[in-house]
């Protein structure tokens, strides 16, 4: 299969990524070469072989419901990008219609 | 070059407990060392020279109060910029966070702190550990001390070169698909990827959280067991931390005995693809390790052949949402915000605009990987290969103790060489890439030079089972120092290649 420029602009638009024309241009055959050399992967996974998604079996790992310190909020706001009355202030949400 | 400098870090600790010189002292020396030489190595993004003597005086200060202190207080150690420290700039290697100061620190970080260990800066890095040669720094390459025009490995390139270049004799890693073993293979260190769960991913930058593991660089296989055992261990803070004791670790890199050990030779990983040298310089240390009194077999893993696929698959998936907390919302940079344009453009600039070329890359065939039509052909069959993997470790573990391979296929190349193919530069991860993804434990060890760079020997062991690692490195260290004379950083400085590493003298 080969991805051209406009699938990866798809694919980057899904991922809130803007890419300019000519990462695009250079991105697609490299993708190209990657995806191919990957498939192999489908040889061997036969049906009866079970998925890994882990390599330590764990399940439902809680802690003792005790109450801890957390960070400041000043702490916290210092590192965004903008803060407003001890919020973090965020650009439009809402679009011109809603 | 300085005795201070040449020091392992158990002499140095040793040095520190007795009084024969101060960690202030031990510490400007290896900071006017990173003055001296840094300018040619670019090992650290940045460094914390203030902050590194306060920690150093805190150290003496423990001492004359007659204190006890603890295995490692008072030496300097070269942090991987992935690791949070509180105030302390954390970037990743990204634009994407530059400027950003964590207002936490992580659990390895906590404990190196308890421990008296004096953290000398931020050591530089592929942009969130993806990468084999520091060349996706957002910032600037590293280079190999050995040669300035070759790569020195990567994700974790500058703390190995720091190492190399005598800046740090401890250093901290990360290794998802092999960022602490390769550079420690490159730059002839030691580097070692514990079980998976075995050290804390508390406050360390996520890359594929199924497959990070914090991990101990060194220039001695001791001195990298004495810092796995300040790093190591249960963290509740971590769900995914293994709640077991830590093996002795430093017991087993002080006692290097393998009479008796059977050594597994994987058949995958070598042959076609691997440089001559490397293959030479591997085959001899086998006959090392047989004058130790090891036994050699030799191990098929045939499902081996499919990891870097499965690899490529599965890392990219959990990068792609992983990476997804760089929004430009509560931290790091923001790009567009001119009080009309939407939240989402923002966040489609800001990552445009902060993300380098790999990150893009992995984030995208992540997306792809896990998109509705290909997730079961391409994510579901990289999970099964992970499943296969995983069986052909536990067959070879009942006929080998631990298995052996080149820890990379070739030496370090040069830097710019592989960085518009990055198939290429995946292939560096071909033989460290498998311990990943089963989750057990490796290291990587020097043993020789091939064309003047040198080469390192990987060692896998099960999952819990790290002693063996050191027992083995250490058996192998020993043995190759004796045939040698010294260590293989002891060439380096004996040849004019490394005559510009003997500036540091105060």
């Amino acid at each position: 299969m080969a991805l051209t420029p406009a699938d990866v602009a798809r694919l980057a638009e899904l991922a809130r990524i803007r890419l300019t024309e000519d990462e695009l241009s250079a991105l697609a055959p490299q993708l190209d070469v990657i995806l191919d050399a990957v498939a192999g992967v489908a040889e061997v996974a036969s049906a009866d072989v079970p998925l890994t998604s882990h390599a330590v079996p764990l399940t439902n790992v809680f802690r003792p419901d005790v109450v801890g310190p957390s960070l400041a909020a000043e702490a916290v706001l210092a590192a965004a990008p903008a803060a407003e009355d001890g919020r973090f202030r965020v650009p439009r949400i809402l679009g011109e219609e809603q | 070059m300085n005795e201070l400098l040449r020091a392992t870090a158990s002499e140095l600790a040793g040095m520190i407990a007795d009084g024969e010189v101060s960690s202030r002292e031990v510490t400007q020396t290896h900071l006017d060392q990173i003055a001296a030489v840094d300018g040619r190595v670019n090992a650290f993004l940045h460094v914390a020279a203030d902050r590194a003597l306060a920690a150093a005086d805190a150290v003496d200060a423990q001492r004359a109060a007659g204190e006890q202190l603890s295995p490692l207080a008072g030496v300097p150690l070269a942090m991987k910029d992935i690791f949070c420290a509180q105030g302390m700039p954390t970037t990743c290697g990204s634009r994407i966070l530059e400027g950003w100061l964590p207002p936490y620190d992580a659990t390895i970080t906590s404990r190196l702190a308890q421990a008296g260990v004096v953290v000398l800066g931020k050591t530089n890095m592929d942009e969130f550990a993806m990468g084999s040669s520091t060349e996706n720094s957002g910032f600037f390459v590293t280079h190999n001390p050995w040669d300035n025009t070759k790569i020195p490995g990567g994700s974790g390139g500058g703390s190995a070169a720091a190492l190399a270049s005598f800046e740090a004799p401890l250093a901290l890693g990360t290794d998802t698909g092999g960022s602490i073993r390769q550079p420690a293979a490159v730059t002839g260190t030691v580097g070692v990827k514990p079980t998976y769960g075995g050290t804390s991913r508390y406050g360390v930058v996520a890359m594929a959280s199924s497959l990070d593991t914090p991990g101990p660089c060194a220039r001695t296989v001791l001195d990298a067991a004495l810092l796995h055992q300040v790093i190591g261990g249960w963290d509740p803070m971590d769900s995914t931390s293994i709640n077991a004791p830590l093996p002795d670790v430093v017991g087993a890199a002080r006692s290097g005995d393998i009479a008796g050990m059977r050594i597994g030779v994987v058949t995958e990983l070598g042959g076609e693809g691997y440089a001559p040298g490397v293959e030479q310089r591997f085959a001899e240390a086998l006959e090392a390790l047989q004058r130790r009194g090891a036994e050699i077999v030799e191990v098929s893993c045939p499902s081996f052949d499919y990891a870097l696929a499965a690899y490529y698959l599965i890392m990219p998936s959990e990068v792609s949402s992983n990476l997804a907390r760089f929004d430009a919302m509560r931290y790091g940079l923001r790009v567009g915000d001119d009080g009309n344009t939407s939240a989402e453009e923002v966040m489609n600039l800001t990552r445009g605009a902060g993300f380098g070329a790999e990150a893009k890359r992995r984030i995208i065939i992540g997306t792809y990987a896990l998109s509705a039509g290909y997730y079961d052909a391409y994510y579901g069959s990289a999970q099964k290969v992970r499943t296969l993997i995983k069986r052909d470790f536990d067959a070879a573990f009942t006929t080998a103790d631990v298995l052996v391979s080149p820890t990379t296929p070739t030496t370090a190349f040069t830097i710019g060489e592989r960085v518009d193919d990055p198939l290429a530069m995946y292939k560096a991860d071909l033989c460290t890439i498998p311990s990943n993804l089963a989750g057990n434990c490796a290291i990587s060890v020097p043993c020789g030079l091939a064309d003047g760079l040198p080469v390192g020997f990987q060692v896998m062991a099960p999952a819990l089972a790290d002693d063996r690692l050191y027992r083995v490195g250490a058996a192998l260290e020993a043995e190759l120092a004796a045939g040698w004379g010294g260590s293989l950083l002891d060439q380096l400085l004996a040849s004019p290649a490394g005559a510009y590493l003997e500036g540091g003298l105060r």
